[in-house]
């Protein structure tokens, strides 16, 4: 791979930082409504969930149909903790986001032990039962916690997730994630992916770093769910069935596996392209929002079966290499 | 006692059904490793031939059936031929994305006023259900009727795949694409013949279902179709036999959990014991373990 330019991650850095005082600005001056506010707010959310299904599946190569479990896991349990201290203070955001990513991450631990020895399709079938498993709990949760409401949907969270929130704690979320990738750990995980027998053959322990990689996913996951929680005010079992973790595995393929930047660029391409065909169509047929939906994915799959990026990256995500 | 035969016998009821559909999941999963989600939604297509077969044309429900099954059979090869063989050499994952597309296409297409509508619709039953006393269970003419087609299609299957030259081809092919072809198998049409025969039990399957809980919608397909597929590794996931029997497990597990504690936990139960079955035997009941060449 090429060495990339120096600077660039400094440059990279300004250009977030112009993008963020620029949105910002707008959002600020009213030029933008709620209604984009949601859906900008949305892809970020979106972007730090995938980003952590990309760890898990694109360079751990464990593949998982379970991730909305981890992001319920998430938003449920920052929900409460806010809930529960109350207040007005956007800070306790932050600590809420940090209890839902890691509750994730010790329930990932739990299951991830025994399952990850798993491989491939059965992997993501038992994830995929997981998943199912904790979407009955949630139905059922107003029995033991009744703030939960269970299949009734919790209502009256505080809503603290703003741009302000979303677009930084997404910076961090990239960072963290290429610096995880870049790192030794980083390359055992890809080693992992790649062949398991020779990572272990070359002394790594391939349990252990399938674990780690699931559970850091899994705390993404979460903190994505805390932060989609404070964004919509009310949570509903349904919306961490099945199909969300679809869609999640969706962006993270549609991007390209393994590859930061593909994650990216499909989270917020995917969350305006569902939203942009709502608006571009006419209300006659809005009806076909949903059969189009899939037509394109199917199109662009049979066009592009390695996403987007297809294992690069932007040279701003890439390392300093040697000569 | 009788209680828990009666149950028993409703449980074997769905788990018939469910068989019908995990044996077209685990055909093709055995012959090109691909996990169909569009399945679920073939069952629920067979479940409108069927219904307007009955409802429009007056079919008998035999001939229903029938029609279901060829036109399930067609749509299973058209879905083969358009959305998965360009992507024969492509990683598995946009196969799947693939699978998951063509799914959602079919459950919203039909749900568009012109195709079937979004609304449930009552499935016309074609005959007067009776019901007989046999040791203090009772058991309904529909029951009968869904243990003998099924059993009748289950045998019908497995002479096909054990004892016709197609069949050989199929065990074939599943075994490895290259060599078959070396053979002289035409590998493309044994894919294509696969796909159209699980759609078409499929699409019995979705007669059988529609008669047997009579109401209809386009999302039907959704969740009878993952729990047949989670039947199929149940059992041991391209296995026939083991596709019946982990659709009968999963079918009894389900009607228990909910007449002994409660229904809200029946999907929980039934994938709490495919992960605990999973972890005992990563392949499946009836599954033969893979050795990991290095």
């Amino acid at each position: 791979m090429k060495a990339r330019p120096r600077y660039s991650g400094a440059i990279a850095l300004l250009v977030a930082l112009a993008v963020y005082i620029g949105i910002e600005t707008l959002i600020l001056t009213g030029a933008l409504n709620l209604y984009w506010q949601q859906i900008i707010n949305l892809a970020g959310i979106i972007t730090i969930s995938a980003l952590g299904l990309n760890l898990i599946y694109g360079y751990t190569g464990q593949f998982s149909l379970g991730h909305a479990a981890f992001y319920g896991i998430g938003a449920y349990t920052a929900a409460l903790v806010t809930r529960t201290i109350g207040g007005h203070n956007p800070a306790v955001l932050l600590l809420a986001l940090a209890a839902g990513a890691v509750l994730s991450g010790f329930v990932a631990l739990l299951i991830g032990l025994p399952i990850l020895r798993l491989k491939s399709d059965y992997l993501g079938i038992a994830t995929l039962g997981f998943g199912i498993i904790v979407k009955v709990l949630l139905d059922n949760s107003d029995t033991v916690v009744p703030a939960m409401g269970g299949s009734r949907g919790m209502s009256a969270i505080p809503k603290f997730t703003s741009f302000l929130w979303v677009f930084p704690l997404a910076l961090v979320a990239v960072v963290v994630l290429r610096n995880i990738v870049w790192s030794g750990i980083g390359r055992a995980l890809i080693s992992v992916r790649e062949d398991e027998l020779a990572a272990e053959a070359v002394g790594i322990d391939s349990t252990r770093y399938k674990t780690l990689g699931f559970v850091i996913g899994c705390m993404y996951a979460g903190a994505a769910g805390g932060l989609y929680a404070h964004l919509f005010t009310f949570l509903h079992p349904s919306n961490f069935d099945f199909l969300k973790s679809i869609d999640v595995l969706l962006v993270v393929v549609l991007g390209g596996l393994g590859s930061i930047s593909g994650t990216i660029v499909a989270a917020v391409a995917w969350t305006f392209l569902l939203e942009g065909l709502r608006i571009v169509l006419p209300p006659a047929v809005q009806d076909w929002r949903w059969v189009i939906y899939p037509l394109l994915l199917v199109i662009f799959m049979l066009a592009r079966p390695g996403g987007i990026f297809a294992g690069t990256e932007f040279k701003f995500l890439r390392p300093h290499t040697t000569k | 006692m009788s209680y828990f035969l009666q149950q028993l016998i409703n449980g074997l009821q769905l788990g018939f059904v469910y068989a019908l559909i995990a044996l077209g999941y685990t055909m093709v999963y055995g012959i090109v490793r691909l996990i169909n989600f569009a399945h679920g939604d073939v069952f629920m297509v067979g479940a409108y031939f069927g219904f307007y077969a009955l409802a429009s044309w007056k079919l008998p429900w035999p001939l229903a059936i029938m029609a279901a099954m060829v036109g399930c059979g067609i749509l299973g090869m058209v879905i083969e031929r358009v959305a998965y063989r360009p992507l024969r050499s492509a990683p598995r994952i946009s196969a799947l994305i693939t699978a998951m597309g063509v799914s959602l296409f079919l459950e919203y297409f039909t749900s568009l006023r012109f195709v079937f509508g979004p609304d449930y619709r009552a499935f016309p039953r074609p005959f007067a259900v009776t019901s007989f006393a046999v040791g203090g269970v009772a058991v309904s003419n529909i029951q009968l009727i869904v243990f003998a087609v099924s059993t009748i299609l289950m045998v019908a299957l497995t002479l096909f795949v054990n004892n016709t030259k197609t069949g050989l081809a199929m065990r074939a092919v599943s075994f490895d694409h290259n060599t078959s072809r070396l053979m002289g198998i035409n590998v493309d049409w044994v894919i294509s013949v696969t796909f159209g025969v699980g759609s078409a039990l499929a699409g019995a399957g979705g007669v059988l279902y529609g008669i047997a809980y009579p109401q209809i919608n386009p999302f039907m397909g959704v969740m009878p179709g993952l729990k047949a597929f989670v039947a199929a590794v149940l059992g041991g996931i391209g296995v026939i036999p083991g596709a019946m029997l982990g659709s009968l497990i999963m079918g009894v597990v389900e009607t228990f959990t909910s007449a002994y504690i409660s229904s809200t936990f029946r999907d929980a139960v039934a994938f709490g014991i495919l992960i605990l079955v999973l972890l005992v035997r990563p392949a499946g009941i009836l599954g033969k373990p893979s050795r990991e060449k290095v």
